[in-house]
C-alpha cells in the first residue's frame, strides 16, 4: 500500500468562500460554527437533534464524480466531516440582481412564513427539491418537507409556494447550476488523496483517505468513534454532551460509498446514505420504497447510512428487520481481515453486537427476492412520517406450488431488545396452506415470540396487537385483493 | 420593503385595511435576515446561563453540592435560590407559589434548582451535569386520574357556572347518560425556544431582550426578583419565533435569572435553554378529565347537562385559574343548554405548571361539549350533525349562556348550513357508508363540528391597550404599541389601521419593536385580542394627531373643519390638495404636536366570578369544519382525506393573514387531538420532551384535500376595529372535526350502535384500542 499523505486541515467551500481550518474540535457542529464563529445567523437552531429542520443547509459533494447538493441538518453535522464539500447557507441564495431568489419570492408571495423561524430551513429544503425537480408533485413536496417542522402555517401556504417556484425562475439558470463546473473542479482539487488528521488527545479527529486507510486507522485506534452520517452520534454530543474523541469520519469515503449488484445480490457500502441506497433498492425491491419514505426526514436520509443503522445495533432501527427477512449478509473488516455473517447474527443483545474492537461494518449484501416470493415491510409509528418506529414487521414468503408455505422469514423491530425474528410464528406457518385460517392460528404464536415494552411511543398491548395484525395485512396483501388494505400517502418515485 | 414616493393622485392608498398584505417581515424571514434574540450581536463579554434541573419528582433537597459545577471550565457563577436579591417568585397571579429557583423543595421532575453562568453556552450546559444533589423523596401524583376533583388539593379556587336546575332537569329527562373523557395536553413547540438576554445599565437599570408575549409582566417579575422598581427595567421584543401562549408567562424565569446574573457581574447575560430543557421546564396546555351527565329526549334534544372539568395544573397556579374558567365558558360551544351546572377543578399535580396555550382552556371545554353531542347522537341513533343543529343556540331565544351572557351575534346556523352544502356532507355520508360496507380493513369516517369562541380577556382589566404614534417632519410615521409579534401578523394589521387612518401608503408606517419604555402597562398579546385592542389604540393615537392637523389646517386655510379631508397620501383643504408630508411640515413649523399616545379599553364587558354571571365577552367568533378520514382497523393508523372549513373574522383587516391563521390553527388543533401525546413514566418524568418523541403535524399530515374559506358576509356586530374580528384562537378548535371523523370511522366497526368514546389525543394506538373495545362490545 502506498504511503498515505497526512493533511492537518480540512478544506471546504462556504457559500462563495474557500475555507481551510486547522483547528477543529471533533464534536464541533456545523451549526455552532456558522452561528458563533462566522455569525451567519440565518440558519436557526430549533431542536439540536435533526428533527425540526430549522438548521437546514445544503451540502454539495462529489458522488461518483458528480456534484450533488443535498439538504442536511447543520445541528448534528460535524464540521470535521465537511472536507471536500460546498456548504450553502440561506445567506447564499441569490436572485436576479437585488431580487429575492425564486424560492424566497414564492414563499413571500404565497404567505409561506408567519413567525419566520423555521422559514430559512424550509427555503433550503425547497431549494434542494427545486434544483432536483423543478416541477414537483405534491407527494414529492411533502416528502421533501418531512424533515421541516412549522408550527404556524399548517404548511398549506408553504406547499402552495413550493408548487409555484418555477414560475419565478428557471432551476437550470440558478447560480449554483451556473457555477457547477467551477465548483466541481474546486472540489475535485480538494480531494488530494490525503488522510486528514486534526488535534490530539480529547480533541482528535481523523478523516481517512479511503476504506483501506480507514482499516489501518481503526487498527491503530480501535476505540475511536466511527461516525458516518452522525444522525445518531450527533445527539450523543448535542444532547448527552459525551466526549467522542478520537472521531473517525467515514461519510463519503472512497471504497465505502459504493453500491453494486452482482448475481442478484446488492452490496451496499457502509458509507452509502439512505438516499443513495434506496434510489437503487426501491427500484429493485419496490416494497422497500414506502419504508424509505418514512425513515427520518430528507435531511436525515441524506446523512444517515444503512451501515450506521445496522452498526449502532438499535432495536428500533428501520433497516435491519427487512434486510434480515431478505436474508442479508454483513461484511465486517479489521485491518485486512474480512468476515461475512448473516445480518441477524450480528445482533446479540441490547447494546451488544458481534463487532470486535477495531472492526468496522464494511458492507451489507442484500439478495433481491425471487420474483415468485412475496416480500413486504410495514412500519408503525405515532406520526406517519419522520417518526421513530413503535413496531416494524418484515415478511418474506415463498409459496410452494400447492399453495402451502414453503419458506417464510418474519423479522420485527421494536418488539424486543434487538431486531428479532418471529420463529414461533414462522414455524406455525411453515408447510401449511397460505389461508386466513392458517394465519389466524399463527397469530397466537406472537405472544410466545415477543414480550414488547411500554414506552413513550406505544404500550406493550398496542405493540403486541398491531404487530400481530401486520401478519394479517401481509396475508391480505398477498391474496391480490383490490380493496385497500392500508392507509398511505406514498407515491412511487 | 422598498420605499417609494407616495402617489399623490392615487384613488386608494396601498396597504390599507381590508387588503391582502404580505407579512411585513416575510422578505426577511425567507432570507434569514429577520433578527430573533439569539441572532442579535452580543455585547463584548456576554455570559451564558444554563438552568440546573432537579432529578426528583417531589422531594426535599437534603444536599446540594455544586463545587464541581463551580470549578468546571468557564464557569463564572452558580446561582441558587439564595442569590435572588428580591423576591424569589414569578407567580403571574401573585399567589407566591412559583419560585425562580426552587428552595429546598422540588415539586416536579425538571424544576430548576440552580443556574450556571459561564463564558460560553456550551460550558454552562456541560457544567450543570456535574451537580451532586441528594433528595428525600416524597409521595407524588402526576396523573389527575388518581385524584378526586372534589376533595384533592387545588392550585387556585375553582369556578361553578349554573343556570336552571341541571340535576332536576337531568333526573326528569326521558333519557340520560353519563361518561368521562380524557383530553390530553399539548406542548407549544414554538420553533424558537425561550430566550432572554439581559444587558446591565447604570444604577439599577437592566434592559432585557426577552422572547415574550407579555413584556410588561417580564418587567414586573424581573423588578420583583431584583428588588428594584419597575422603572429600572426595560423589556424589548421585536419578534418571537412563535408563542402560542407558551411565552405568556413562561419567559419570566429566564429573564429574571439573566437579569440577576447581569447585575451581579456587570456583563450581558444570555440564557437560551436547549429544546429538551425548554420542554421539560416550561408549562404546556392543560389536560383534562371531563365528567359529564346529560339528560335528553328521544329526539336528541338536550334538556340538562352537568360537567366536571378536572385539570392537571401542575405544581403552581400560573394561569390555571383563568384557563379552567375558560374551559367552563366554552362547555356550551354553540349549544344551548336549557339547564346547566359546570364546575372546574384546577388540581395540584407534581408536574410542570401548565399554562396558556392558544384557546386557553376553551378548546378543552368545547371538546367536552362535542363528546356530549356524540353520546346523545349514538343514544338516539341519529347523525351527530343532526343533534348538533337541533341543539344550536337560537338567535332570538334559547340564547343565554351558562354564564348568563346573551348570545347576540349568533351566525352558526348559516355557517354550518353553507359548509354542509359546500362540503357535500349528505352525499359523502352515503358514499362513505357504501365504502365501509365493501372495505374490510379500511374504514372511513366523516364529521362536521362547529365553533363559537368568546373574545375578550375574562379578567376585565386586561382589555386595555396603548399605542404610541409619531409623525416625523417628512410625513413618515413611527408606530409602536403594546402588542407583540409572534408571527400572527399583528404588527402588519395595526400598521394597516394606522395607514388607513392617515390615508398614507403602508410603507410610510414604520413598525417598531415592542418595548415597555414606549408603551407601558400592557396586557399580554393573548386571548386573540392583539389587533382588536392594539389596532384600536393605534387608531386612537392616529386620530388625535389627525384632529390636531385638522384644526390646524382649518385655521390656517380658513375653511370649516369638515372641509379638511384626508385623501390618499394628500389632504384636501377647501379647494386645494396638498401632500400629506407638506401638511406635516407646515404643522411642525406652527408647533403642532405630532406625536400621540393612543389608548383603548373594550366597552360593555363585565364579569362577576363569585356569582358566575356577567358579560365576559365582547363578541363571539364563529366557524365550522368538516373532515373525512380513513383508518386502518388493523393498526389504528389513519389519514385525513379531506377537510372543508368555513370560518369568519368579521370584516377582515387582511384576508391573507387571516387565512394563514385559520389553516395554521386548524392543523395545530388537529395535532393536539391526534398525534401530539405527552407521556410521563412511572417515576413522574416527562418522556416526550423533544421532536423525536413529541410529534406535531408535518406537511404530509395535512388533509389530502384542504378547502378553507373565509366567510365574506359577516361583520362584527360591535364597533370593533373596522368591524373585524379576532382570529388567533377561534380556528384552533376546528381541529375537532378530525377527532370526530376518527370516532365516526371507529364507530363503523360496530355499525354505529356504540359511541366509541374516543379520547384525545387519538393516536393510532388510541384508535386501535377503541376499535377493539367496540368489537368486544358487539361480540357480547
Amino acid at each position: 500500500m502506498a504511503k498515505i499523505k497526512i493533511r492537518n486541515e480540512i478544506r471546504f467551500i462556504l457559500n462563495g468562500e474557500d475555507v481551510a481550518l486547522t483547528a477543529v474540535a471533533p464534536d464541533e457542529t456545523l451549526l455552532d460554527w456558522l452561528r458563533l464563529n462566522r455569525t451567519l445567523r440565518g440558519t436557526k437552531e430549533g431542536c439540536a437533534e435533526g428533527d425540526c429542520g430549522a438548521c437546514t443547509v445544503l451540502v454539495g459533494r462529489l458522488s461518483a464524480g458528480r456534484l450533488v447538493y443535498e439538504c442536511v441538518n447543520a445541528c448534528i453535522r460535524f464540521l470535521g466531516s465537511l472536507d471536500g464539500t460546498h456548504v450553502v447557507t440561506v445567506e447564499h441564495l441569490r436572485g436576479d440582481g437585488e431580487k429575492l431568489h425564486p424560492v424566497q419570492q414564492a414563499m413571500v408571495d404565497f404567505h409561506g412564513s408567519q413567525c419566520g423561524f423555521c422559514t430559512p430551513g424550509f427555503v433550503m429544503s425547497l431549494y434542494a427539491l427545486w434544483m432536483r425537480s423543478p416541477e414537483p408533485s405534491d407527494a414529492a413536496i411533502e416528502k421533501a418537507l418531512q424533515g421541516n417542522l412549522c408550527r404556524c402555517t399548517g404548511y398549506e401556504a408553504i406547499v402552495r409556494a413550493a408548487r409555484a417556484i418555477s414560475s419565478y425562475g428557471k432551476a437550470a439558470k440558478d447560480p449554483l447550476a451556473a457555477e457547477r463546473k467551477a465548483i466541481t473542479a474546486k472540489l475535485k482539487a480538494m480531494k488530494d488523496g490525503s488522510r486528514v488528521e486534526i488535534g490530539s488527545g480529547k480533541q482528535r479527529l481523523v478523516v481517512p483517505a479511503n476504506a483501506d486507510d480507514l482499516a489501518s486507522v481503526l487498527d491503530k485506534e480501535p476505540g475511536a468513534t466511527v461516525v458516518a452520517g452522525s444522525t445518531d452520534v450527533g445527539l450523543w454530543v448535542t444532547k448527552h454532551m459525551r466526549d467522542i474523541s478520537p472521531v473517525v469520519f467515514i461519510g463519503n469515503l472512497d471504497g465505502l460509498s459504493t453500491i453494486s449488484e452482482d448475481k442478484g445480490v446488492i452490496s451496499i457500502g457502509a458509507g452509502v446514505t439512505y438516499s443513495e441506497a434506496f434510489s437503487i433498492l426501491a427500484k429493485r425491491i419496490p416494497a422497500l420504497g414506502p419504508l424509505f419514505d418514512r425513515i427520518g426526514g430528507e435531511q436525515v436520509r441524506n446523512m444517515g447510512t444503512i451501515g450506521g443503522n445496522i452498526a449502532n445495533g438499535s432495536p428500533i432501527g428501520d433497516t435491519p428487520p427487512p434486510l434480515i427477512a431478505l436474508g442479508a449478509q454483513l461484511t465486517l473488516r479489521r485491518s485486512k481481515k474480512r468476515r461475512t455473517i448473516p445480518l441477524e447474527n450480528f445482533f446479540i443483545a441490547y447494546g451488544k453486537q458481534d463487532r470486535q474492537p477495531g472492526e468496522f461494518v464494511e458492507a451489507v449484501h442484500v439478495p433481491v427476492p425471487a420474483k415468485a416470493t412475496k416480500f413486504a415491510v410495514y412500519k408503525i409509528t405515532k406520526r406517519r412520517d419522520e417518526d421513530i418506529t413503535a413496531a416494524l414487521g418484515a415478511f418474506h414468503l415463498t409459496l410452494a406450488k400447492d399453495g402451502t408455505v414453503a419458506d417464510i422469514c418474519i423479522a420485527y423491530g421494536g418488539m424486543a431488545a434487538t431486531p428479532q425474528r418471529a420463529f414461533g410464528v414462522e414455524k406455525a406457518l411453515l408447510g401449511k396452506p397460505w389461508t386466513e385460517a392458517t394465519v389466524e392460528a399463527a397469530m397466537a404464536e406472537y405472544a410466545k415470540d415477543f414480550t414488547p415494552l411500554t414506552d413513550m411511543r406505544a404500550s406493550a398491548e398496542y405493540r403486541a396487537l398491531a404487530a400481530k395484525n401486520l401478519l394479517l395485512r401481509f396475508f391480505v396483501e398477498t391474496t391480490g385483493t383490490k380493496a385497500p388494505f392500508q392507509v398511505s400517502r406514498y407515491e412511487a418515485a | 420593503m422598498t420605499k417609494h414616493t407616495p402617489n399623490l393622485k392615487a384613488q386608494k392608498i396601498s396597504g390599507g385595511v381590508a387588503t391582502d398584505q404580505r407579512h411585513d417581515s416575510a422578505h426577511k424571514h425567507v432570507s434569514g435576515t429577520a433578527v430573533y434574540i439569539d441572532d442579535m450581536p452580543e455585547p463584548a463579554g456576554t455570559l451564558h446561563g444554563c438552568l440546573g434541573l432537579c432529578t426528583a419528582t417531589h422531594a426535599t433537597i437534603t444536599k446540594m453540592d455544586l463545587s464541581a459545577v463551580r470549578s468546571a471550565p468557564g464557569v463564572v457563577d452558580v446561582l441558587t435560590a439564595k442569590d435572588v436579591p428580591g423576591e424569589n417568585d414569578i407567580s403571574p397571579t401573585g399567589r407566591h407559589d412559583e419560585p425562580v429557583l426552587a428552595d429546598g423543595k422540588v415539586q416536579f421532575y425538571g424544576q430548576p434548582i440552580f443556574c450556571v453562568i459561564a463564558e460560553t453556552r456550551e460550558q454552562a450546559r456541560r457544567a450543570t451535569r456535574l451537580a451532586k444533589v441528594e433528595y428525600k423523596e416524597l409521595s407524588f401524583v402526576t396523573d389527575i386520574g388518581d385524584l378526586d376533583p372534589r376533595k384533592d388539593r387545588l392550585v387556585t379556587p375553582p369556578l361553578t357556572l349554573k343556570r336552571g336546575d341541571a340535576a332536576a332537569a337531568i333526573k326528569a329527562a326521558p333519557r340520560r347518560l353519563k361518561g368521562q373523557m380524557r383530553v390530553g395536553g399539548q406542548e407549544h413547540f414554538y420553533l424558537e425556544g425561550h430566550i432572554a438576554m439581559a444587558i446591565p445599565g447604570e444604577d439599577e437599570d437592566v434592559t432585557i431582550y426577552s422572547s415574550t408575549q407579555h413584556p410588561s409582566e417580564v418587567q414586573h417579575m424581573v423588578s420583583h426578583a431584583l428588588g428594584v422598581p419597575s422603572n429600572a427595567i426595560t423589556v424589548e421584543i421585536r419578534r418571537m419565533g412563535g408563542g402560542f401562549g407558551g411565552k405568556e408567562t413562561q419567559g419570566n424565569q429566564f429573564a429574571a435569572l439573566a437579569a440577576i446574573a447581569a447585575k451581579r457581574h456587570h456583563r450581558a447575560v444570555k440564557i437560551r435553554p436547549d429544546r429538551d430543557d425548554d420542554m421539560i421546564a416550561t408549562g404546556k396546555r392543560h389536560d383534562f378529565l371531563v365528567d359529564y351527565q346529560v339528560g335528553f329526549d328521544d329526539e336528541g334534544n338536550i334538556l340538562g347537562v352537568d360537567f366536571m372539568f378536572a385539570a392537571r395544573c401542575g405544581f403552581s397556579s400560573d394561569l390555571s385559574g383563568p384557563v379552567t374558567d375558560r374551559a367552563l365558558f366554552h362547555c356550551d360551544n354553540t349549544y344551548f343548554w336549557p339547564a346547566v351546572h359546570a364546575q372546574s377543578a384546577p388540581l395540584y399535580t407534581n408536574t410542570v405548571s401548565n399554562t396558556a396555550f392558544r384557546g386557553f382552556g376553551g378548546p378543552q371545554g368545547m371538546v367536552g361539549a362535542e363528546r356530549v353531542i356524540d353520546e346523545v347522537a349514538f343514544a338516539v341513533g341519529k347523525d351527530p350533525l343532526e343533534i348538533r343543529k337541533q341543539n344550536f343556540y337560537g338567535t332570538s331565544d334559547r340564547n343565554i349562556t351558562p354564564y348568563h351572557q346573551t348570545v347576540e351575534d349568533n351566525i352558526i346556523h348559516r355557517i354550518v348550513a353553507e359548509l354542509e352544502a359546500s362540503s357535500d356532507y349528505a352525499r359523502r355520508r352515503r358514499v362513505i357508508e357504501a365504502f365501509n360496507v365493501n372495505s374490510r380493513f379500511i374504514k372511513r369516517g366523516l364529521a362536521l363540528t362547529p365553533v363559537k369562541f368568546g373574545i375578550s380577556f375574562t379578567a376585565t382589566h386586561y382589555n386595555q391597550a396603548g399605542a404610541l404614534v409619531h409623525v416625523y417632519t417628512d410625513g413618515s410615521v413611527h408606530l409602536n404599541h403594546g402588542g407583540t409579534e409572534m408571527g400572527q401578523g399583528l404588527y402588519l394589521k395595526v400598521a394597516q389601521v394606522v395607514a388607513e387612518e392617515f390615508q398614507i401608503d403602508l410603507d410610510q408606517v414604520k413598525i417598531t419593536a415592542t418595548t415597555t419604555g414606549k408603551v407601558p402597562n400592557t396586557s399580554a398579546t393573548a386571548a386573540s385580542s392583539g389587533s382588536d385592542l392594539n389596532g384600536k389604540a393605534a387608531q386612537n393615537g392616529a386620530r388625535q394627531i389627525k384632529d390636531r392637523l385638522t384644526d390646524f389646517a382649518a385655521e390656517k386655510y380658513q375653511v370649516p373643519r369638515d372641509q379638511v379631508v384626508f385623501l390618499p397620501n394628500r389632504v384636501r383643504i377647501g379647494n386645494q390638495e396638498i401632500a400629506f408630508a407638506d401638511l406635516i411640515k407646515q404643522a411642525y413649523m406652527a408647533r403642532i404636536q405630532l406625536s400621540a399616545a393612543g389608548f383603548y379599553k373594550t366597552p360593555k364587558i363585565h364579569w362577576n366570578r363569585d356569582k358566575g354571571q356577567g358579560r365576559p365577552f365582547y363578541y363571539f367568533a364563529y366557524g365550522a369544519s368538516c373532515s373525512e378520514v380513513s383508518i386502518d382497523t388493523l393498526t389504528g393508523e389513519y389519514v385525513v382525506e379531506r377537510t372543508d372549513i368555513l370560518h369568519e373574522t368579521g370584516r377582515s383587516l387582511n384576508r391573507a393573514i387571516d387565512l394563514g391563521q385559520i389553516e395554521g390553527g386548524f392543523i395545530q388543533g388537529m395535532g393536539w387531538l391526534t398525534t401530539e401525546e405527552l407521556w410521563w413514566d412511572g417515576k413522574g418524568r416527562l418522556r416526550t420532551h423533544a421532536p423525536s418523541t413529541y410529534k406535531i403535524p408535518l406537511a404530509s399530515d395535512r388533509p389530502k384535500i384542504f378547502n378553507v374559506t373565509l366567510a365574506d358576509w359577516p361583520e362584527a356586530s360591535e364597533p370593533t376595529v373596522h368591524r373585524s374580528k379576532a382570529v388567533g384562537e377561534p380556528p384552533f378548535p376546528l381541529g375537532m372535526s378530525v377527532l370526530h371523523a376518527l370516532s365516526d370511522a371507529v364507530a363503523s366497526v360496530a355499525d354505529h350502535k356504540v359511541c366509541p368514546r374516543l379520547d384525545a389525543p387519538a393516536t393510532p394506538e388510541q384508535v386501535l384500542m377503541a376499535i377493539e373495545r367496540l368489537k368486544a362490545k358487539t361480540r357480547v
